[in-house]
């Protein structure tokens, strides 16, 4: 065997050194030099944020190990979109982690956290489906570790018992699809399926295909398969919830696509056209009409996080490469809106504990500038201008339109309009902060710590730069549709 | 870019956010209000003057100051800006109302957050008017829209939370179908092979929007702009809205923001489809001569003054939106200067409506009497206003509607003559009644509200307007007479885009009185 390939994995090399240094690190200091765990892991990982950021525009295609792993500079950016929103976690997870009851534990949410991220890079990079279940199963099985986190919470374990057996279910069920597939075309790399299926759409294919959408809609928590989702986020700690509602997702996001399109591109039009037209009108739908009536922040955003799910979606089902560049632009300017949320959420639960929307009442009044950095990101996420979600928003639907069906018109004008019923439902939030301000505030004025108010300065001037400064997207566009869309990925 | 004067209109008010922001006590907003607005006049009348010139020195292209920068080069989305006389009058309008708008709220609670939203939803006012590119025009637009929900919900009054979210929602609501229409005008503005773009100029000139996609997407974008205008059966958040909203906001609302709707429907909808504005006109037509006819009857039954006034607002915006549906030369400059007729008195009528409920901290009518001889000065302005409002010769609303008036009715014999039905015709004269219907509710306002005795001793002791008062109130008066006494002012300054070179672009074939009827200088 050719050892060098293992060279064309660089960014996986990359954070797997992290993953060391910050294992070694915890393991082995000082406990005094321990405190420190949470920058240095932060710190680290910065490095490798802005180093594989700078390797970027000298990203070429390659794949290695007979076709079974491939990374090119479509790969890389959303590897590093992920990097950089992982980077946002981990400071602002900084308070939680040093906190008194995961102080003793906080090195393996580290170590957990790294290892998950490179399962994602395994499924965003894997061309073969073994090595993508690998890649599925290890971004999700510590997950449910991280998820019970809270160990002196009974609701962060009955999260993570949901959350191992729905994933553990979807893993089944998405292998049982492989295994019709494999049964059709006799293989599992995605180029041979790709010519195996060719234009016959035999009922198997069409079961297997429901299979492994399902199994990923699993993790996609796209509507029927989202009834996990809002007990999870409830319960997990806060900053394994916002870990999860973006990243986890936005990886899987990119995975389905690149398995959609690469393996299944073939039977596009005449299968999973369809299959996802469905889905993503449920998920949008049933994710907005389910905010509303939501009390706590957490499980709000829960279904807030289902229906966005639906908009990403959106930029699959273009199937073209504005659409692909939208996704892609959508996921960042996602983690960027989700995570400004959560930071204030998790800067309020640990000061006070409160995560209802009634004890934000009057926020305004006492913490002005968590308010401030709570209504952009509710704006950011409806799509208001001129904050960064409006264009994305914009964008995934220019992209979806490209590909000109009416069916897409109809499917837009769904989408749009529970865009309305999603501003109502983070309007209500606007409300309880700045309108609601008659009764006694149940949140003091308090002061957050140093790295929260840092993560949201990050993110808010995500919010506030991403859309205006047309590099971002510019970039990513012109890179997907340097090649096609098979090309590229 | 910055040689380019139109930027300023957006650099301006984003440098007032930003000086609001750094403000530490009330005097300072004041003063950055104030002189920024000051500053967006003064401009919008050096515009509005350079613009007269370069037209009378020959220039003929149809947008003047036209610019573009580069944005989303990808999908061709660039900043494109470029103004004719309507959009120079409508940006002459927001300046005005800005600046009265600020005076109005001089002693208003919680000033810096306030000041920043109201400037935040003029930002969007004045881009949106500045714009020629489909996309900055919208993300303009919905800026100007959202800051209304904090500005009703915090600083309104009555049942704002459900006013607030109600026109929130129903105005992007309008939008989502104007988000839908406008990707679709995109990805048809073109013929096969070439580049697509967003600039409105460049779609006009292409004509690539086939029939059938006018047909689908005229609806989207005039609708979706119609919200905004207030069109029935889309009207209902514009009472509550109206109602509830802080004067300041009232006034800029109805004075300006309702002008977006019309200003879109003419410049995006039927410029861009002139086909399917043709086909689809009758709808329009009865929804608009609906509102225009309901609003006037329902202002004769209300008792708030502001609900007056709000649907009194409906009933004007609808005549800008049928007789923007005329599709007629003449009709058209009318529903322009309506637009600026109606934005000036409508904000007048706020601002008053404010001053009184500010003292007698009532709305109902029924509940008040004789103000004549308690606060002259604001009777009298109230009397103005009413007057402008029913089309007193001499003010603007006779210029406007006499204006509108003529060319629907123009436009009805004409179709009538050609055998294209009478529908226009009959609802021009249905139409016309809201005249008659306007000067019941507002003879009825001034007899009960301002004339006759006092009917609450309590508010013999309310004191007349104080300077500020004065200032923005007078300014609006001299601008409502203003366009009464010198319509040709006005008139020449909108007429270059209804001239036939420019004109015919739009190619109404069936009718042909469009090219023959100029404007009425």
């Amino acid at each position: 065997m050719d050892y060098s390939q293992f060279l064309a994995m660089k960014q996986e090399i990359g954070l797997l050194i992290v993953f060391l240094l910050v294992f070694l690190y915890d393991t082995f200091m000082p406990k005094k030099a321990l405190n420190a765990t949470a920058g240095f892991t932060c710190v680290v990982f910065a490095i490798y944020t802005l180093v594989s950021f700078c390797c970027l525009s000298a990203c070429e295609t390659v794949s290695a190990f007979s076709g079974m792993y491939t990374t090119g500079p479509v790969m890389s950016t959303i590897k590093n979109i992920l990097n950089v929103g992982v980077l946002i976690v981990l400071i602002q997870a900084t308070q939680w982690a040093n906190s008194e009851f995961q102080i003793m534990r906080r090195g393996e949410f580290y170590e957990l956290l790294l290892l998950t991220l490179f399962g994602m890079y395994l499924m965003i990079s894997a061309r073969h489906f073994l090595l993508f279940v690998i890649g599925l199963e290890s971004a999700s099985l510590p997950l449910a570790a991280m998820v019970a986190f809270d160990k002196q919470h009974y609701e962060s374990h009955e999260a993570a018992i949901k959350y191992i057996l729905t994933a553990v279910f979807s893993s089944a069920v998405f292998m049982m699809g492989l295994s019709f597939v494999y049964g059709l075309t006799g293989s599992l790399y995605f180029t041979d399926i790709y010519a195996g299926i060719g234009a016959e759409h035999s009922v198997m294919l069409i079961m297997a295909l429901a299979f492994v959408i399902s199994g990923i809609g699993f993790k996609l928590s796209l509507v029927p398969f989202h009834l996990w989702t809002a007990d999870v986020y409830q319960g997990a700690p806060t900053s394994v919830t916002s870990y999860l509602s973006v990243i986890s997702k936005g990886a899987a996001a990119f995975a389905f696509l690149v398995i959609l399109v690469q393996a299944f591109g073939l039977a596009y039009s005449q299968v999973w056209e369809w299959m996802l037209y469905a889905l993503i009108i449920l998920t949008i739908t049933v994710g907005n009409l389910f905010a509303i009536r939501q009390r706590n922040m957490k499980r709000f955003l829960a279904f807030s996080s289902v229906s966005q799910a639906g908009y990403i979606m959106l930029g699959v089902i273009a199937f073209n490469t504005t659409g692909l560049a939208s996704m892609m632009y959508y996921i960042l300017v996602y983690i960027f809106s989700n995570l400004a949320a959560f930071g204030v959420i998790g800067a309020i639960e640990n000061a006070t504990g409160k995560v209802n929307m009634d004890d934000y009442n009057g926020l305004y009044k006492t913490n002005p500038k968590l308010s401030f950095a709570m209504m952009l990101a509710m704006f950011s996420l409806a799509g208001i201008p001129p904050f960064a979600g409006f264009f994305s928003k914009f964008f995934i639907f220019t992209g979806a339109i490209q590909q000109g069906s009416t069916a897409i018109y109809v499917l837009v004008l769904i989408a749009l309009i529970n865009t309305i019923i999603s501003l109502y439902y983070y309007l209500l939030v606007v409300k309880a902060m700045f309108i609601n301000t008659e009764n006694e505030c149940v949140i003091p004025t308090f002061r957050s710590s140093c790295s929260e108010r840092l993560g949201l300065w990050i993110t808010v001037a995500g919010i506030l730069l991403l859309g205006i400064v047309s590099f971002f997207y510019n970039s990513i566009l012109s890179m997907t549709s340097s090649g096609g869309i098979m090309i590229d990925l | 870019m910055f040689d380019n004067i139109l930027i300023y209109f957006v650099v301006i008010p984003v440098l007032m956010l930003a000086g609001v922001a750094l403000c530490k006590n009330v005097k300072q907003i004041r003063a950055v209000a104030v002189v920024g607005s000051l500053a967006l006049t003064a401009l919008s009348v050096y515009l509005l003057l350079d613009y007269l010139h370069l037209r009378h020195v020959g220039a003929t292209a149809q947008m003047l100051y036209t610019g573009s920068w580069a944005w989303f080069t990808p999908l061709n989305i660039n900043l494109s800006v470029g103004v004719d006389g309507i959009s120079i009058a409508m940006i002459l309008l927001s300046s005005i109302i800005l600046l009265t708008g600020s005076f109005a709220s001089w002693t208003i609670a919680q000033p810096k957050e306030f000041f920043l939203w109201l400037i935040l939803l003029s930002t969007g006012v004045f881009g949106f008017f500045i714009s020629i590119d489909l996309f900055t025009m919208f993300m303009f637009y919905e800026v100007a829209l959202i800051p209304m929900y904090l500005l009703i919900g915090v600083w309104g009054s009555g049942n704002k939370n459900y006013s607030a979210m109600k026109l929130t929602l129903m105005l992007m609501g309008g939008s989502a179908f104007l988000m839908l229409g406008l990707i679709g005008i995109y990805y048809h503005s073109a013929p096969e092979g070439q580049p697509l773009t967003w600039n409105l100029l460049e779609i006009a000139r292409n004509g690539a929007i086939s029939e059938n996609w006018q047909l689908f997407l005229f609806p989207m974008t005039f609708v979706g702009f119609g919200v905004l205008g207030a069109m029935f059966p889309f009207h209902t958040w514009s009472p509550d809205g109206h109602a509830s909203a802080p004067t300041a906001v009232s006034m800029l609302h109805a004075g300006v923001l309702m002008k977006l709707g019309g200003y879109g429907c003419f410049r995006v909808a039927i410029y861009l489809m002139p086909y399917a504005a043709n086909e689809l006109a009758w709808i329009f037509l009865i929804l608009t001569g609906i509102s225009v006819v309901y609003g006037a009857f329902s202002a004769c039954v209300q008792t708030d003054l502001k609900y007056i006034n709000a649907y009194s607002s409906v009933s004007h915006c609808g005549l800008v939106l049928f007789a923007i549906l005329m599709l007629n030369t003449t009709a058209m400059s009318g529903a322009i200067m309506q637009m600026l007729s109606h934005g000036l008195m409508t904000a007048l009528f706020f601002a008053l409506i404010g001053m009184i409920y500010g003292r007698t901290h009532t709305r109902d009518i029924r509940q008040m009497g004789g103000l004549m001889q308690i606060m002259p000065y604001l009777a009298v302005c109230y009397v103005i206003a009413g007057m402008a409002s029913l089309g007193l010769p001499g003010l603007s609303g006779f210029v406007a509607e006499m204006t509108i008036f003529v060319g629907s009715f123009q436009q009805g014999m004409t179709d009538y003559l050609a055998g294209a039905g009478s529908l226009r015709l009959v609802f021009t004269i249905i139409a016309c009644c809201s005249i008659v219907i306007t000067a019941v509710y507002i003879l009825r306002v001034v007899g009960k509200l301002l004339l006759g005795p006092v009917y609450d001793d309590h508010h013999r002791e309310l004191t007349d307007a104080t300077w500020w008062e004065r200032l923005s109130t007078a300014t609006l008066i001299i601008c409502v007479a203003a366009i009464g006494c010198f319509p040709n002012f006005f008139i020449n300054l909108i007429k270059f885009t209804f001239s036939p070179e420019i004109f015919s672009v739009l190619n109404f074939t069936q009718h042909s009185g469009i090219a023959s009827v100029l404007g009425m200088n």
